[in-house]
Parts: C-alpha cells; structure tokens; sequence
C-alpha cells in the first residue's frame, strides 16, 4: 500500500506535466491552421469519438515544412554546427582529460573541481562573457591589433564561428568529465607493456590509450552533440542573422510569428531527429554499464 | 610522484585559460569606470550602486530566488521518492514508462520542453506566473535529481535497511533512521543542483512565464540582446561570486569530514 503511494506520486506528476504536454503538442502540430487560431486552446473533442478524432488530424503543417526550404536548411544547418562543434570539443578536451589523468593524484580532485565549477555558473553569463571578446573592438581583436597580428578587426561576433566557440565553451566539461573518467581508470601498466614491446609514446597512445577510453569519447561526444541540436542561447546571442539553428527558428515561429501549429511541427521533427542519438547513446551507457 | 610533461603542462594551462579567461575578463570589467565596456577608464564600483537601484532587476531576482527555492525543495522530493521506486521499488506496471518519463527530460530540447509545457498550461486555463514557473522547474530539476541519488542508492548495501526492518524499524522508519543519512550527500547535491538549474533558466522561464512575473535570466537576456552593458557585467560578478563561494564552502566541508572520518578510522585501527 505504502510502495504504491510512493509511485504514484512522482508517476502522476510526470504523465500530468512531462506525457500529457507531448500529446497536446502533437495534437496541436496536427490540427489545421485555422482551428488553432487564437486562443490556441487545443482542440479535443473526445465525445466523437477517437475515429472522428483522428479524421480531424491534418498533415498540412508537416507538408509546409517540406515546402519552405527554410526549415530543412535549418534542421541541416543544426545538425552541421552541432556536429562540427563535438568534434571541436572533442580536439579541444581531449588532451585536457588526458593531461587530468596523468596529474598527480592530490591534484586530481582539485583539478576535477576547476572543470565543474563553469558547469555551476550561469550558462547565459558564460555566453555573454564571449560577447564582449569576440565583437568588433572586443578583447580578442584588440589583443591581436595589440600583437601587430592584424590591421583591421576580425568579424567573428554575429557569424557560425562564434556559434562554434560558444558551443565548445559552454559543453567542454561535458566533454571532458567522461573521458576523464575512463582514462583514469585505465591502468598504466598497459601502456608500458605497449612500449616493452616496442612502440613509439605516439604508437602506445594511438594503439592502448585510445581505443581504451573510447567509451568516454563516445558518452562525452553524445552529451556535446544531443544539447547542441536543439541549442536555442548561443545562436540568438552570439550568431549573426545569417546562422540557422532549428532551436530560433522554432522559438521565433512561435514567439514573433505566433504559429503555434508550425512551431509544434517544427518540434516534432527536432524530437524525431534527436530519437537516433539518444537511443544510440543510451545502447553505449547500457553496454558501458554491463561491462 | 608522476612527473607531468611538458606536453600534458600546456594543455592544462590552455584547458584552464580557456574555461576561465572569459570569465576573468568579465569580472574584471564590472569595476570599470567608462559606460564603454571594452576601453579601461579607471576603477569603480559605479555599476554596483545603479544596479541596486534597478529595480526591476531587484523583482526579477526576487522572483528567481522564490522558484529556486520551491522548485528544487518539491524537485528534491520527488525525485528522491522516484529514485527509490526505481532502484528498490520491484517490478510494478508501468515501471517502463515511468523510467523513460524519468530519463527524458534530461536530453529533451529546452525549446520543446517549454513549448510543450505552455500549451498544456494554457489547455488547462493556469494563468501564467510564478506557480506555472515552479511546476516547470520542478518537471525537469527532479529528474536530474533522481539520477544523483539513484546512483548513490544502487551502491549501499541493501541489507543495512533490511536489518532495520528485521529489528524492528517500520519501512518509514527505516528509511528515515537508515537509507536517508546514508544517502543524505545525493540528496543535497541533488537539492543544489536543481536550485542551480532553475537558477540559471532562461529558455523553459520564457515560455511559461507570463507577463505577471520575469525572472533574472529572462531580463538579463533581453538587456544583452541589446549589446554588451556594464551593468550586466556587475550583476554577473554578484551571480559568479555567489556560486564560486557556495562551491567552494561545499569542498571545504566534505574536505574536513573526509579528514575527519580518516582520523576516526585511524583510531578505530590502533584500539583493536
């Protein structure tokens, strides 16, 4: 008796604010145009009927994403900038997990704790933080005007780079946490055995040491790229009118064109994209687990 | 002692100028005379006194605080409650679907999270304003928070509540005597991390927020829109330096039990 009022707390709360929403999203993605007009109430009508229900379903807004060629451009445009942004990540974070693992042990928790803390401070404030150094007379072009590197300032703030850069920032630890992870459990007699048997230090690294912390490159790559997608701060602050992420087009179908049909559809199929990551991500940590 | 190389010297130092130069530079600008956020014009605490008196910065971290404080304390519990279900709860119908719903939210895109949200909110006629904020925060901080004490439930052996319930404890008991001060670090680890995620969110704060009540990431992004201002620098020192000391104390304390509960294990060795 008591289990059950245990579960059905938390499980109520969860189909009545995390289930329930989706099917309204649904349903309101499916309606016509004209239906969902304002007020935007969803439209139900159980008392037809589910057969009637489903004959009022309308396609017409997943057709209109097909016919705009601004929507594929940006689902497009998110996966390449998500994808590209991991990798960077990846280049960038690895030799710090790696670096991290090596650290003597007494410094290993105080280093972990300088990777976390950016995690804990604000994300926006992280974003803004590169506001002020990529602009026009921002830090990053003074210091390079400064080193007689350039003549004229740089134009990074308002374009893809500083999409990528933000991306990097703000999802390094998430990057960086788990390979750490694995290649501190990794025992350094393997490599040593590598370079008995006569290995170069490059050959060992490429051989023993990579393919030994592949699972932390894949969770770390997996918890950069799923957030990426849909990422909706970075690219409204630090990217310029020209970059297309699925996650603005979406807040602005919905905020400044008060589309609520399109918008929906427009999540539906962010939702569909993101299903192959995360089901490819959570057979890794499942294999990981039973490891 | 392991040696570092040069190699592993470089990326280190990179790796940290990189995570914390940003951040530095900020901090170092909020004390900055000129309105001109890029041009050095002397020291000043100037943009800390017109930020105190900004008052709808002052009701919006007002608002903020409130929806932190209830959402991560309802998320804390629920998710405690979830975490168990999970972990010790059996098998029971619907126990795939629960966990899913529970995992979901982690990776869901917090554009869709809000949209879908709202819609419900207007389907049901709540009217937009802090409650609507706290059912929301507390939605996707409580899954966060049942990850974090999961964890530390799967670890503990299971047989210290099962020799509670056989000496005689109640189930409430037990898990009040027994599993809570054992797994009391996930719990306020998981608290703090739901208060640090609803601290911190624009995105789902956006869309069921209404007009009734803002809160400070929703106004800082709309003054930042608007370019970089001194202003924000010093309101993200405040917010930087509040959570540097948090931390900070956090580490202090687990330090001293740590060192604390090694000097106990110590004396416990030499008296037997």
């Amino acid at each position: 008796m008591r289990k059950a009022a245990l579960i059905i707390v938390p499980y109520l709360w969860l189909l009545a604010l995390f289930l329930i929403p989706f099917a309204i999203v649904f349903k309101i993605a499916l309606s016509d145009i004209a239906l969902a007009r304002p007020p935007y109430m969803p439209q139900f009508s159980w008392d037809e009927g589910i057969w009637a229900l489903i004959g009022q379903l309308d396609f017409e807004n997943f057709v209109f994403l097909t016919t705009d060629d601004l929507y594929w451009r940006a689902y497009l445009s998110s996966l390449r900038i998500a994808f590209l942004s991991t990798l960077l990540a990846l280049a960038v974070g690895y030799p710090i997990a790696y670096a991290m693992a090596r650290a003597p042990e007494e410094w290993r928790p105080t280093l972990m704790m300088l990777v976390i803390l950016p995690f804990w401070t604000s994300f926006l404030i992280r974003v803004y933080a590169w506001m002020g150094i990529l602009s026009n007379e921002g830090f990053l072009n003074q210091f390079l005007i400064g080193l007689g590197l350039i003549d004229t300032p740089l134009t990074i703030l308002n374009t893809n780079t500083a999409v990528y850069i933000g991306i990097v920032y703000t999802y390094l630890p998430f990057m960086i946490l788990p390979i750490y992870a694995a290649l501190d459990r990794l025992d350094g007699s393997l490599i040593e055995a590598a370079e008995d048997l006569g290995c170069s230090r490059l050959q060992a690294f490429w051989l023993v040491t990579v393919p030994l912390s592949k699972n932390g490159i894949v969770a770390g790559c997996f918890l950069v790229f799923i957030p990426a997608l849909g990422e909706f701060v970075i690219p409204s602050l630090l990217g310029g009118s020209g970059t297309l992420m699925i996650g603005k087009v979406l807040w602005e179908e919905f905020f400044s064109n008060r589309d609520w049909p399109v918008a929906s559809a427009v999540a539906i199929v962010l939702l569909l994209i993101l299903v192959i990551p995360i089901v490819l991500f959570q057979r890794n940590q499942q294999r990981v687990s039973e490891e | 002692m392991m040696r570092l190389s040069w190699f592993n010297v470089v990326s280190l130092t990179l790796g940290f100028a990189f995570l914390y130069l940003p951040m530095l530079i900020l901090i170092t600008y909020s004390f900055n005379e000129s309105r001109l956020v890029t041009v050095w014009a002397g020291f000043s605490t100037r943009w800390y006194g017109e930020l105190f008196q900004n008052e709808a910065f002052l009701d919006a971290a007002w608002v903020t605080l409130k929806v932190a404080v209830f959402s991560s304390t309802l998320a804390t519990v629920l998710g405690t409650m979830a975490a168990y279900v999970l972990v010790r709860g059996g098998r029971f119908a619907g126990r795939t679907l629960f966990s899913g719903m529970i995992y979901a939210p982690l990776v869901m895109p917090e554009v869709i999270t809000g949209l879908s949200l709202l819609l419900l909110f207007i389907g049901i006629g709540l009217d937009r304003g802090v409650l609507t904020i706290v059912l929301a925060h507390t939605t996707f901080s409580m899954c966060y928070v049942s990850v974090v004490v999961s964890s530390r439930l799967v670890t503990f052996d299971r047989s210290l509540e099962e020799a509670a319930l056989d000496l005689g404890c109640s189930p409430l008991e037990a898990f009040r005597l027994v599993t809570l001060p054992i797994i009391a670090p996930a719990v306020i680890s998981g608290w703090l991390l739901a208060f640090t995620l609803s601290l911190d969110d624009l995105v789902i704060a956006s869309f069921t927020a209404g007009p009734a009540a803002t809160t400070l990431p929703i106004k800082i992004f709309s003054a930042v829109r608007l370019g970089v201002s001194p202003e924000i620098n010093a309101l993200s020192t405040i917010l930087i330096g509040i959570v540097a000391l948090g931390v900070i104390s956090a580490s202090l304390v687990s330090k001293r039990n740590a060192i604390r509960q090694q000097r106990e294990e110590r004396a416990a060795e030499r008296t037997t």
